[in-house]
């Protein structure tokens, strides 16, 4: 946070100091997340020099620009959040005269509910959330939610779960027969609170679980990122992507410009700049997701065209699901089940 | 003349009080106005006067019937459990910090500031960042683990982070600096004559300590306590990292409703709870040292 904070103050200097020249842009994103390369290459066509800030959740992001006086031009939230932002008045539309190229967008991430015909974000990367198992400790069937819910016996005590609430939620919603991760189906909130309480004293932690320790064996099988275990499993084959056959959680960051940028036009020139598909694939090849930019393929490292956590085997594809924020009545039954499993 | 020079001395250090006034306070009231609001949507609050928020930190309403209100049982869990490891963490802290104080106290004075330098060291780095060093060495494939299995003492790695022994060791570390320092303060002052004495008149070593040492530094240890105790029960980054995020503090809570849980008025009116228990904290402190030296005076 502290580091969040210094590169905040940071990119406000720079953007008071040189508030005359034209060439700068301050981008608002996910930490590790923006292609270095991508910046560099930015910078040397357009002359704009670009600061990045990071932030660790969406709500955070949110919480800080609601405030003000941030100095970002660029943000990045992810899809379940587009509409508050969008809502609040705080997003600014495309303007059509400079993104010109939004028909490289993939057809079906064109009229998506959070934004219809992306008037106000384009695609950043998009991605899954599901299943690493280490192969070498169990080798049953991956696809299942079980692996969480309802770990086999080689995994007992070895599982470890992201503590991100509406993944976690999601998952255990779909497994419990439940269609929307906002449902107001009681029956459905009491199932998922007993098989989470019931999973729970089988799991090893809670955690964001750095790659290492999946790649090292600390941890045996998890809830995880397809990006992230793409990377681990470069560095270990026995590490394994599963697709919970009940459902999945999809999500898709997505860049817009904020309502008070300050470099208005830059910020347009760099949106229209990731819909190239050679620059869209420089952000796949960095983060190791997805980007939703036709012909970006052509570009991207080799290796991602044939990862099954990136291209999701086609019996997979109908169970993943965009999930939606909550209203505040369900988001709060969430937050009591959350609190219950960690007390 | 006193009177002027008193008002010289209000007027100079106005600008201080001021912005230590306006800083101390000004957010704290915030946190406390929040505290009586309805959570606006995704995070932030609505300016609606509610008391619900200062409800739900004691009660639940059962989710599948509103209507039901009992003792929220998950909170008094968290609570407890933040009071318990702070209160073993700074125990832990005593008994480790009592004799290094000794120890760096009964040096020569030209070599006690070296000591005392030596246990300022780990301040230089960040706290995280020795965090995930601890993390580190008592991981499955960590250093510890790794020189085990070498030495061929364990023929599986122990399981040690992601448990309360792992909150406990990095608290116990990252903490102990602040025992000894006050301990350290209270020791140097200490007339080393009255253990001479004590000897004199035939104590035991043990009785000595007892009722000799322990009884003068005990300003120390009440001090250290606090200082230890305060930070220990609103810590947020050692049971995260290496508790393994299974079970929550106090802190993790807190930073859960100014998160995912996007409930501002709720986390806010957990933060007074853990102030008003620091608070309650400092107040015994109070009381104890001023029935010290009243009885000292008596």
């Amino acid at each position: 946070m502290k580091k969040t904070y210094l590169l905040g103050a940071a990119a406000l200097l720079a953007s008071t100091s040189i508030a005359s020249a034209d060439g700068v842009l301050n981008i608002y994103n996910w930490g590790n997340y923006t292609s270095p390369e991508l910046i560099e290459q930015f910078t040397a066509d357009t002359g704009i020099e670009v600061t990045i800030t990071d932030f660790d959740s969406n709500d955070t992001a949110l919480a800080r620009v609601r405030q003000g006086g941030h100095g970002f031009d660029i943000v990045v939230p992810t899809h379940s959040f587009v509409q508050t932002w969008i809502n609040e008045g705080l997003l600014m539309p495309l303007d059509p005269e400079i993104v010109t190229d939004r028909g490289n967008i993939a057809p079906q991430w064109v009229d998506v509910a959070f934004d219809p015909g992306r008037e106000y974000t384009v695609p950043w990367q998009w991605g899954t959330t599901g299943i690493i198992v280490n192969t070498s400790i169990y080798d049953g069937d991956i696809n299942t939610a079980d692996i969480i819910l309802n770990p086999p016996a080689e995994l007992d005590g070895r599982v470890n779960v992201i503590p991100e609430m509406s993944d976690v939620m999601a998952i255990a919603v779909y497994a419990a027969g439940g269609d929307d991760v906002c449902t107001d189906d009681m029956e459905i909130w009491r199932a998922v609170r007993d098989s989470l309480m019931a999973a729970k004293p089988h799991w090893l932690a809670l955690d964001y679980g750095t790659l290492d320790s999946y790649v090292a064996g600390d941890i045996a099988a998890g809830v995880y990122w397809n990006g992230s275990s793409m990377r681990a499993r470069i560095q270990n084959p026995d590490l394994a992507y599963g697709y919970p056959a009940t459902g999945y959680p999809v999500w898709m960051d997505n860049a817009a410009v904020l309502a008070d940028a300050e470099n208005v036009e830059n910020a347009m020139i760099f949106i229209n700049y990731i819909l190239q598909p050679e620059h869209a694939a420089m952000l796949s090849n960095f983060a190791r997701y997805a980007n939703g930019i036709t012909g970006s393929d052509a570009f991207m490292d080799p290796a991602m065209g044939e990862a099954p956590e990136i291209v999701i085997p086609d019996e997979f594809i109908a169970a993943g699901r965009f999930s939606s924020a909550c209203p505040q009545e369900i988001q709060d039954i969430r937050t009591q089940i959350w609190t219950g499993l960690l007390q | 003349m006193d009177r002027d020079k008193h008002g010289w001395k209000w007027l100079l250090s106005a600008p201080a009080l001021l912005v230590l006034i306006a800083a101390a306070s000004g957010p704290l009231v915030i946190v406390g106005v929040y505290s009586f609001l309805s959570p606006g949507t995704m995070g932030g609050v609505s300016w609606v006067f509610s008391t619900e928020a200062w409800l739900r930190v004691f009660m639940a309403r059962d989710i599948f019937d509103p209507e039901v209100l009992s003792w929220n049982a998950a909170h008094l869990t968290i609570f407890w459990r933040s009071i318990w490891l702070s209160l073993q963490t700074t125990l832990i802290c005593a008994a480790l910090g009592f004799p290094t104080a000794w120890f760096i106290a009964t040096r020569p004075p030209s070599s006690r500031t070296l000591w005392l330098f030596l246990i300022t060291i780990p301040f230089w780095t960040n706290l995280l960042i020795r965090t995930f060093a601890i993390q580190e060495l008592i991981r499955n494939s960590g250093t510890i683990n790794s020189l085990l299995l070498w030495a061929g003492l364990i023929d599986q790695p122990i399981q040690m982070l992601f448990t309360d022994f792992a909150v406990l060791l990095g608290m116990a570390y990252v903490f102990l600096p602040l025992m000894v320092l006050p301990l350290f303060a209270a020791m140097d002052k200490l007339d080393f004559r009255l253990v001479e004495a004590g000897y004199d008149l035939y104590a035991s070593r043990l009785q000595v300590l007892w009722h000799v040492i322990i009884p003068m530094v005990k300003p120390g240890f009440i001090a250290g306590s606090i200082l230890v105790f305060i930070p220990a029960i609103g810590a947020y980054v050692t049971p995260r990292i290496l508790g393994g995020g299974r079970t929550m503090m106090m802190g993790n809570l807190i930073g859960l409703q100014f998160g995912q849980g996007q409930n501002w008025p709720l986390g806010a009116a957990l933060s007074m709870l853990l102030l008003i228990i620091v608070v309650g904290a400092l107040v015994f402190y109070l009381r104890v040292v001023n029935r010290e030296e009243d009885t000292r005076r008596g």
